[in-house]
């Protein structure tokens, strides 16, 4: 499904991916895990296509398609998503709207009828159950006046609507207690089918806990130093990231 | 030849213009009217058109405006043959309100005269001033002195039509006043209006001002309302620009409020050439409360400039205002606000902001608050922002499959948004959004209504 050769990539003139390559295909569950700085945010930012984000060499290729040609937008509609680590406040936007704009803009591109605004409400509701937000959404402005809980799991609720086929969670357990990160957690298992992949980023390995990996890597000062099955999150949390320059 | 020179020569020219026609402008108007022309001229002799040098238009650029070919018409029956049912349909059927238009200032015959339930007044304001000299005694000019500015010296001079609306103690007006003005002419045409609207003490109205262009001519306006709020009234007055790009508007409100009343302005500005809104508010009876909010979208080489004066006169008052811009093109804009408190009105509340987006490089916006505080139990704030569309909100919309174009109209209706919601008129409201949304997406740009195909 994605394919990464050789990447590297810089933000402002400064290296920050050296040289990575990884290999996700559908069914797959992957953690990329590393201490901060190692680059971890911006190889999500190179597979969602942020401008800050300069590729110097190498190349992405999903489901057969260079990535690197495609805009956000463009990326999004063929299935890309990326729960953010900080996600942005729009004020004045309201949740139903941004979203309904959301789901008939993909449908368009899939050239589906639009959903009527019955339709849509009811798939709001059924999926703000599953993902156990509570929270009235009509009159809402995106993420504005939102607890930290509450920003991830409209993470995890817009994945839900939208049906990703890559979905990259961004840090999404930093800032949730552990009943938010079970719902979270519960909420990615829920989702999860033969048919899609999920690349998890996380700096520590309690979320690892809930989603269980089926491959862990190490990202360190711009490089992938070593992948392995979901025991190596274990590892790491035991022994920290110390020993890896030891290595 | 200078700037000066120019304002000079038009300066001249309005003075004659006005000396040969007097004759006939006093004629239509009762004596209250006229009683204040000699003042008028004096006043505008000494200020004539305003320049750069006068703080209040530092970035409001007067002069080519003025420049034009223009011509002037005084005669009330000239425009009376004129059937406007004919050119002219609201397209808003479910708008449920009294409908009366205007043409090119003057107060259009086919209207009537009209006595609304419950002896609510709505007619011509010449009209008016011989039928109700009582009235214009105690009001008329009562709140805008023509030493303030030589645009308001300028109208006082020409003043002879307009619209005159009274509500009598203890009445509300249960549909909305909908006042649409009408320019329509097929040469480029100077219209002076003058507008008077008395609401007495505990009355309730609505009142909606819609000002279109018909013709692809040049106007300039230079028009001015008193607006009366006695002693517990609630008064409600939106007005949406919506004008061609060859033509100018001078928009004067003044507000008088007295005490526990409560008004609100709302000027929406969707198009125009120059469009320069002065609204001055005295707060002079406890415990009123006053709103000011306006949102202006231009682009082009439009310039929207909208200028306040608040002043707090008495305590227990609270004034809000709020102004949004969206600038686009080579568009220029102004804010310029003013809160003045005076000494004794004490436990004054009085808010300000301004917040714009430019959309380009080339627009440019200028905002500049001004408070002058003289009493010291008061609780005053400002605040301005000129900014760009959030780029980390743009970039958030457009992963979840949102086109770049889609995401930016989102942003920037969101920011429109906040005026708007404050219109209580539920389908002028949907009006607004709808008339916003297709501005923002590059598809208004002339009138909606106009039968004429003009361009």
């Amino acid at each position: 499904m994605l394919d990464i050769k050789d990447l590297k990539v810089s933000i402002d003139g400064k290296e920050i991916l050296k040289e990575i390559n990884l290999k996700v295909n559908t069914g797959e569950v992957h953690a990329i895990m590393g201490p901060n700085g190692s680059g971890k945010s911006t190889l999500a930012s190179a597979l969602v296509g942020r401008d800050i984000v300069k590729i110097v060499k190498g190349s992405i290729t999903y489901m057969g398609e260079n990535l690197l040609e495609l805009s956000p937008e463009e990326r999004a509609r063929k299935g890309i998503f990326l729960g953010f680590q900080y996600p942005v406040e729009i004020p004045g936007v309201t949740m139903v709207n941004f979203l309904r704009t959301a789901i008939n803009e993909q449908r368009r591109f899939k050239n589906l009828e639009p959903l009527s605004s019955a339709d849509f409400l009811k798939l709001m509701r059924e999926k703000q159950e599953l993902v156990g937000l509570q929270s009235k959404l009509t009159d809402r402005s995106v993420n504005e006046g939102f607890s930290g809980g509450e920003k991830k799991k409209n993470e995890i609720f817009q994945m839900a609507l939208l049906e990703p086929k890559l979905a990259i969670l961004d840090e999404t357990d930093s800032g949730l207690d552990i009943d938010a990160l079970k719902i979270v957690a519960n909420g990615v298992n829920k989702l999860k089918s033969k048919d899609n992949a999920t690349i998890v980023i996380t700096h520590y390995q309690r979320l690892l806990d809930y989603i269980i990996p089926d491959f862990v890597h190490i990202l360190y000062k711009g490089r992938i130093v070593k992948s392995s099955g979901k025991e190596l999150a274990r590892e790491l949390e035991e022994k920290g990231y110390e020993w890896l320059s030891e290595e | 030849m200078s700037d000066v020179n120019i304002l000079t020569d038009i300066k001249k020219e309005l003075i004659e213009l006005y000396n040969y026609n007097s004759g006939q402008i006093n004629s239509n108007v009762g004596l209250q009217v006229n009683s204040f022309r000699e003042k008028a001229l004096s006043d505008f002799n000494v200020a004539g058109i305003p320049d750069r040098k006068n703080e209040a238009y530092r970035y409001t650029n007067m002069e080519p405006f003025f420049k034009g070919d223009y011509i002037s018409e005084f005669s009330h029956d000239t425009f009376f043959k004129i059937n406007l049912k004919e050119i002219f349909r609201c397209d808003v059927p479910e708008l449920d309100t009294y409908v009366v238009l205007l043409l090119n200032g003057f107060y259009y015959q086919g209207n009537g005269m009209q006595i609304l339930p419950e002896n609510i007044t709505v007619c011509s304001f010449a009209e008016a001033s011989i039928r109700y000299p009582e009235i214009f005694e105690k009001y008329y000019s009562q709140n805008a002195s023509t030493s303030v500015d030589g645009l308001v010296a300028l109208n006082t001079l020409f003043a002879q039509d307009g619209i005159f609306v009274y509500i009598p103690k203890n009445t509300v007006l249960e549909k909305p006043l909908q006042i649409i003005n009408i320019c329509y002419s097929f040469k480029n045409l100077r219209i002076f209006r003058r507008n008077l609207i008395v609401a007495e003490e505990n009355t309730k109205a609505n009142i909606i001002v819609c000002d279109h262009t018909l013709c692809n001519r040049s106007y300039l306006t230079n028009s001015l309302t008193e607006i009366f709020a006695n002693d517990n009234s609630f008064i409600d007055y939106s007005k949406i620009q919506n004008e061609n790009s060859l033509s100018t508007q001078i928009s004067n409100t003044f507000v008088n409020q007295q005490k526990s009343s409560n008004l609100t302005t709302n000027t929406i500005t969707l198009h125009g050439g120059l469009i320069r809104n002065n609204i001055f508010v005295n707060l002079n009876g406890e415990g009123s409360e006053n709103n000011t909010y306006g949102l202006f979208l231009c682009d082009q080489q439009q310039h929207v400039a909208n200028y306040t004066y608040i002043r707090h006169k008495k305590p227990y008052c609270r004034s809000n205002q709020l102004f949004k811009g969206i600038l686009d093109g080579k568009a220029t804009g102004a804010f310029n606000g003013k809160i003045y408190v005076n000494i004794d009105a004490q436990k004054t509340e009085a808010y300000q902001r301004n917040n714009n987006i430019l959309l380009s490089a080339d627009a440019r916006m200028n905002t500049k608050p001004h408070l002058e505080i003289y009493a010291d139990d008061v609780k005053c704030s400002h605040g301005a922002t000129v900014g760009q569309l959030d780029n980390e909100a743009l970039f958030y919309i457009r992963s979840r499959g949102i086109s770049q174009k889609e995401a930016k109209f989102l942003l920037m209706y969101a920011f429109a948004n906040e005026i708007i919601s404050k219109i209580n008129v539920e389908y002028l409201k949907e009006r607004i959004i709808n008339l916003v949304d297709k501005r923002l997406r590059g598809e208004l740009s002339r009138c909606n209504n106009c039968n004429i195909k003009c361009g």
